[in-house]
This record gives structure tokens, C-alpha cells and sequence, in this order.
């Protein structure tokens, strides 16, 4: 970019006043800022003993889990649209012919990479039964890839785990389920 | 007294001097950590306490950790450097710095009856040099050859420019250093710094009073004496990786950085001992000639070390309050502000002990040095030596805003 290009638009530095060229009060101000600092309140959580709060849970991206309905049953009907959507593939689903009456397929089993997803929540947004939904679990830690494969009984012992504390997100936003 | 009960004693407070003051450098990283991270809204390190336990101490177990790591960690030569003097630079940096305590008292005196002494012992190394402060400066320039060989031995550029720009600054900010100093030479008319502090014990006016405008002078060269933002020019990350000591490892690394402590704490003594008093406290301390008992001159050390401590502390926090100088504009205040300042100061202190018989320890001469010192600051605001014209020029000429008017 050349000096006179018109798109260049020049700047003139500020002048100066009294003040600021004695310094000393540009002296004063800094230290009244690092001071005030020194004495607020530290951002710091310490991680283990103390826990980071959520903002909203409904809307955190944290590990899946795996709704069951109002029967223990899993909601799953092996669409396939999280999958789909899923822009990480992490997402395996093996689908057969449902024994309930209520839908056509459900999935024998059903594997989410946690490794390998990027937990952008796409699955959740494309699940058309609110089957799969990310919740606020975020510390999530294994000894080996094979173990942070999760597979259904995994996802749905999560749901378990979470039903208490976090109420399906549909049912609070105002969805179908 | 024979010369071995004097050799003993010399010892004694050498152990409590070295030991000290590298106990102190250990902890004041700590503090300086600590410091950082509650200016940055952080805790700072608050884990390590006593191993093996649970026990944390709010981390007072780091400085101990952290120089278990630096001492264990390799100590790698490079195949490029000048083995020799590569390996001489730490040492002359370390001793150099830690010699200065030869003379720098760290108390009062002590009574001496207890100890099986008639007079009492003075809490210095090497009681009554008349040389004292020119020792100590003498001592802080050599502390620039452990700087530049290290940094010409690496033979690396980062290094090298390092380095360069260290040996610029140390000798820019030695004259106003100097002159600084050269105002409470005069007033007292010794180099002694123990005869330093007994004259604003005797009088009660700190030098800090008396002589303002010495102050901020000698404080701001101090600052750039000891390399401490805003002047770490010598090191500063963004620019130089490390400054001189990049190419330094292990043990010797942790020389330099000691060393550079080490010169901060030096910096703070000479400014409580030359211009904050030394031990000297209104209402608790008395007098240089009265006689002292034990309470009095425990009190004294710990007026001595708060102040000592209040004055580093000032040196960390400053650390986050203003951005570093550009090298430009460090020598301009060096030269065109420090110098020029000190000169003023210097020749205001020569006037006033010439005229007055208190060497310019009594109201109306504080007075007279207030006046000087706010004129001088505004004279020099006025001119404005430090400004400098950043306007964008093609050759002779300017463009931008200028360029745009006229067209």
C-alpha cells in the first residue's frame, strides 16, 4: 500500500497538553489502575477444589447424553440426521426394526467419538425426537481412546446421571417432548 | 580487640549479609510472582507448600521448588560461544553484585557490652569505609562486564544486541545516578553511608525532603541502573528473546537472574539509605550518637527493612504500570531530562549548603528545594525534550495529514 493511496486515511498523534507532558500525572494514573487491581477480586478458580459455575446449562456444550422417554425407553428412532450433521463423523449408529409399536427402527447400538467430536452441538439441533442433547459435564477425562468411546448404555447411564440436575432442554424451551 | 575477634566478627555478618540477602532474593521472586498475578487478577502461585504433605503455606514452598528445578536442570554450553569468558560473565555479575553489601549497612548498631565488646558493633561488613559510595558504584559498573561479555561470549545476535543496549543504558543512567547521589554528598560531605543515615537521623529531614528533585532522579536511574521496567530494554522479551543471558542454562542462568535481583535490592537500600532516612523514623529511632539498647536497635532493623521492603514493592508494582520505553526515548530522558535535572539539583544543594550552616536541613531551604525541584519539572515539561515527531515521511518530506491539507 503506497503512502498516497486514497484509501489511506492519516491520523494526526494527539497533542500533548500540560498535564501529560509533566508526566506526572499520567505516573499517578497508572499506579492508581495497578492498585486497584492489586487489591480487587482475583478471577481465579482453583480448579479441584473449587468449581467453575455454568451460565446456562441449557445452552453449554458439555458431554452428551442420551434422553430415555416417559417408559425407560430409549427416544432414538436411528434417523440418522445427527450423524448426518455430525461435522466431526463421530457419530456411529447401527439401526434395526424397532420391537415398540410407536416407530419403525431404533439403534442397537449407538457410539459417539468423544475424542474425536468437537462438541458444536450440530447433532442435538438436527435430532428431531430431542434424543441426543449435550450437558453441562465438562471435565471430562479417560486413560485410554478406546474408554472415551461412549456407547448407548454409556450415554444413556449419563442421562442418569444428569435427569436431576438438568431437565430435558426441549421441555424448558418450549419444544414437542 | 585482636584481630581474630574482628575476623569472627566480619564473618558472622557476612554470613548474615550473603544469606540474607540471597534468602531475600529467593523470596522476593516469590513476592514479585505473587505481586503479578494480583495485578492481573490472578492468585499467583499458591500450590507448593511442604512436599510430600498437603500442606500449601500459600505457596511459600516455591522458591524452593523453583531453585531445586534450575539447580538439578542441564547446564548446556553451546558449541558457538567463547567458553572462558562465557563461563567468567555470571561470576563477575554475581560477585559484583553481591560485594556491594561489603559496605551497605543492614542496621543501626548493636549494643556491644553483651558480646563481651566495649564499644558497639555497627551492622555492617566493613564498618566506616570513607570510600563507601564510590565502592558501591565502582562495584555496579563492573556488574555491566559480566552483562556485555556474557552477552559478546554467546555470540549470539539476540544476545549481542542485549548486551549493546545494556552497555548504553548502565552508562547513560550512571551521570544522573551520580549527580543524584552527588546532592547528598554534598549536604553531608561524606561518602560514608553509615554518616548518610546519621545525618538525617541528627537533623530528622530526609534527604527525600530536602532534596526532591535528587530524589526523583536518583529513583529513575536507579530504576534503569537495576534494568527494571520501564527500562528492561537489556532483556526485553518481545524483542531480544532474553537479552544477554539467552543463551544461559542452569545454574548459570540462575546467577543472572539473582544478580539482577540482587541489584534491585541494592537499588532499594541506596534509595532508603540516601534519601528515605536509612533506620531513621521520627518519634522511635533517636539520634546517630545515642547510645543504643537492644530494643532500640532491633526497632531500628525493622524500620530499616519495612522501609527497604515498601521501596521494592513500589519496584514490582511499577513493573505493571507503565509500558517499557522505546531505546530512543530512554536515551533521550537519560540525557536530555535526567542529566539536566541533576545538574540543577546539584548545583541548588551546592548554593544551599554554602549559604546555610544545617547544609540545607532547615524549613526554609526545604522550602527553596521544593521551589526548584517544581520549577525545573516545569521548565522541562514546557520544553518537552522527550517529545518526539512521529509524523510519516517520504524522504524530506512529510505525508499524511500534513500532505492531505495542501492537497
Amino acid at each position: 500500500m503506497r503512502h498516497d493511496d486514497p484509501a489511506v486515511t492519516w491520523v494526526e498523534e494527539p497533542k500533548l497538553g500540560l498535564a501529560g507532558k509533566m508526566y506526572l500525572p499520567l505516573f499517578v494514573q497508572g499506579l492508581a489502575v495497578t492498585t486497584k487491581h492489586l487489591v480487587s477480586r482475583k478471577v481465579t478458580i482453583s480448579f479441584p477444589e473449587e468449581r467453575p459455575e455454568i451460565g446456562n446449562p441449557l445452552i453449554y456444550r458439555g458431554v452428551h447424553r442420551f434422553n430415555k422417554d416417559d417408559q425407560g425407553r430409549v427416544k432414538c428412532v436411528a434417523c440418522f440426521l445427527c450423524a448426518t450433521a455430525c461435522p466431526a463423523h463421530c457419530i456411529d449408529i447401527v439401526g434395526i426394526e424397532s420391537p415398540w409399536p410407536d416407530r419403525e427402527k431404533y439403534p442397537e447400538s449407538f457410539q459417539i467419538d468423544e475424542l474425536r467430536c468437537i462438541f458444536c452441538g450440530m447433532c442435538e439441533e438436527a435430532c428431531p425426537v430431542d434424543a441426543i442433547e449435550l450437558t453441562s459435564l465438562f471435565d471430562l477425562t479417560g486413560r485410554s481412546r478406546e474408554e472415551m468411546i461412549f456407547d448407548k448404555e454409556k450415554l444413556l447411564s449419563v442421562y442418569d446421571q444428569t435427569k436431576d440436575a438438568e431437565p430435558m432442554k426441549s421441555k424448558s424451551l418450549g419444544g414437542t417432548v | 580487640m585482636s584481630l581474630t575477634t574482628q575476623t569472627i566478627e566480619a564473618l558472622i555478618k557476612l554470613a548474615i549479609v550473603a544469606g540474607g540477602v540471597m534468602t531475600a532474593a529467593m523470596y522476593l521472586v516469590l513476592v514479585e510472582r505473587k505481586m503479578a498475578g494480583w495485578i492481573q487478577g490472578r492468585l499467583g502461585p499458591n500450590r507448593v507448600g511442604i512436599p510430600l504433605t498437603k500442606i500449601r503455606l500459600f505457596g511459600l514452598g516455591q522458591p524452593v521448588a523453583d531453585a531445586l528445578k534450575l539447580i538439578l536442570k542441564e547446564d548446556v554450553t553451546p558449541a558457538h560461544v567463547n567458553r572462558r569468558i562465557y563461563n567468567l560473565a555470571p561470576l563477575i555479575i554475581m560477585t559484583a553484585a553481591v560485594s556491594v553489601f561489603a559496605v551497605i549497612p543492614f542496621g543501626s548498631i548493636i549494643p556491644g557490652e553483651g558480646l563481651g565488646r566495649e564499644n558497639p558493633i555497627p551492622l555492617v561488613v566493613a564498618p566506616g569505609i570513607d570510600v563507601g559510595m564510590i565502592f558501591v558504584f565502582a562495584l555496579s559498573s563492573i556488574a555491566v562486564y559480566g552483562v556485555i561479555l556474557g552477552g559478546w561470549a554467546s555470540n549470539n545476535k539476540y544476545s549481542f544486541l542485549g548486551a549493546l543496549r545494556s552497555s548504553a543504558q548502565m552508562i547513560a543512567y550512571e551521570l544522573p545516578l551520580g549527580l543524584g547521589l552527588l546532592g547528598v554528598v554534598l549536604a553531608t560531605g561524606s561518602l560514608q553511608l553509615e554518616k548518610v543515615i546519621g545525618v538525617q537521623a541528627d537533623t530528622g529531614i530526609w534527604f527525600a525532603l530536602s532534596q526532591p528533585l535528587g530524589f526523583v532522579v536518583f529513583v529513575v536511574a536507579a530504576f534503569a541502573e537495576a534494568a527494571r521496567l520501564p527500562f528492561d530494554l537489556t532483556e526485553c522479551e518481545q524483542e531480544l528473546v532474553a537479552g544477554f543471558h539467552t543463551e544461559y542454562s542452569g545454574m548459570r542462568l540462575v546467577l543472572f537472574l539473582t544478580a539482577e535481583f540482587i541489584h534491585m535490592i541494592t537499588a532499594a537500600f541506596l534509595i532508603v539509605i540516601l534519601f528515605l532516612g536509612g533506620w531513621h523514623f521520627w518519634g522511635l529511632t533517636g539520634g546517630s550518637e545515642d547510645a543504643v539498647t537492644w530494643l532500640g536497635a532491633i526497632v531500628r532493623i525493622v524500620v530499616f527493612m519495612i522501609k527497604i521492603l515498601a521501596v521494592i514493592l513500589f519496584f514490582m508494582l511499577v513493573r505493571w504500570s507503565w509500558p517499557r520505553f522505546r531505546f530512543d526515548q530512554l536515551m533521550n530522558l537519560a540525557w536530555k531530562m535526567m542529566l539536566p535535572l541533576g545538574i540543577v539539583n546539584l548545583i541548588a544543594v551546592a548554593i544551599a549548603v554554602e549559604m546555610s550552616a544545617s547544609a540545607g536541613a532547615s524549613l526554609p531551604w526545604i522550602v527553596y528545594g521544593w521551589i526548584v525541584a517544581v520549577v525545573a519539572w516545569m521548565v522541562t515539561a514546557v520544553c518537552s525534550p522527550l517529545m518526539t515527531d512521529n509524523t510519516a515521511r517520504v524522504g524530506d518530506a512529510t505525508v499524511g495529514a500534513p500532505l492531505e491539507k495542501a492537497g
